[in-house]
């Protein structure tokens, strides 16, 4: 009986993760093929040297981050996957999520300084699982996006 | 005082090279956060409130490094990187590190 009840709230958890997180993660990718679209015109490089022969007005540090969970659905189908080892979608997408919501918040922040592009962009990405070993512990990895914003001149 | 991570700084020139500076921070979850970042995470998505104080870390790990540079006499600081750590249960390093240079 307590096994059933057990299997019960597992089941639950899994029905909500799967519905309410495919939904969030849907959500999350239309929104960000939206704000993308909008900021097509701030322009990206990872050259770590601007162009010599254009003069740039101000330079300043721009910075854009996201700290991304997975969902309880995600979390168990990946342990599921890790048992014979390949690839695993179900965590690609997140990472793809987050890195792309820090680009886009970094080239936001670009635009507040009135700049149009922006050099020397470096990624970085680190976990945040809290109480390693403890099963119900949150896993969630930070995106950070960061480089110079160059206003034309 | 101004921040790149350009090795220099476009439309001005480097005076002195003043060494290398950072600044860094150590901070955990607060205990109401992380119970709510883990009732968000059956669901997954955005937890804010991480995005929100892994942001205010950095800022303080700028501002050090940045008085830092200051107390060396600088008014910039170029090649600026950021490094962050998950250094025990529930408590993250970030730290910013450049260098200290100044411009005119």
């Amino acid at each position: 009986m307590e096994l059933l009840f057990q299997l019960g709230i597992i089941s639950l958890l899994l029905l909500i993760g799967w519905s309410i997180g495919g939904a969030t993660e849907r959500r999350h990718f239309r929104s960000l093929v939206k704000r993308e679209a909008q900021l097509r015109d701030i322009l990206v490089f990872n050259e770590r040297r601007p162009p010599q022969d254009q003069a740039f007005g101000q330079a300043a540090l721009v910075m854009g981050s996201v700290v991304i969970g997975e969902d309880y659905f995600k979390r168990f189908a990946a342990t599921l996957r890790s048992l014979f080892g390949g690839t695993l979608r179900m965590y690609e997408s997140v990472m793809d999520r987050g890195r792309r919501e820090a680009i886009v918040r970094m080239k936001a922040a670009a635009r507040r300084q009135g700049a149009t592009m922006v050099f020397n962009v470096r990624f970085e990405t680190s976990s945040l699982s809290a109480d390693a070993g403890q099963r119900s512990s949150v896993f969630s990895a930070e995106f950070i996006a960061y480089g110079t914003a160059l206003k034309p001149r | 005082m101004e921040l790149t991570n350009l090795e220099t700084f476009p439309g001005k020139t480097i005076v002195r090279h003043l060494g290398l500076v950072q600044g860094s921070t150590v901070r955990s979850k607060h205990v109401g956060k992380d119970f709510m970042a883990g009732l968000k995470n059956f669901v997954g998505g955005e937890l804010k409130g991480y995005t929100e104080l892994l942001n205010e870390s950095r800022n303080e790990a700028i501002a050090r490094m940045v008085a830092q540079a200051r107390a060396a006499g600088g008014n910039a600081v170029v090649n600026v990187r950021f490094s962050t750590s998950n250094i025990a249960a529930g408590a993250a390093e970030v730290m910013a590190y450049g260098t200290a240079v100044e411009i005119r």
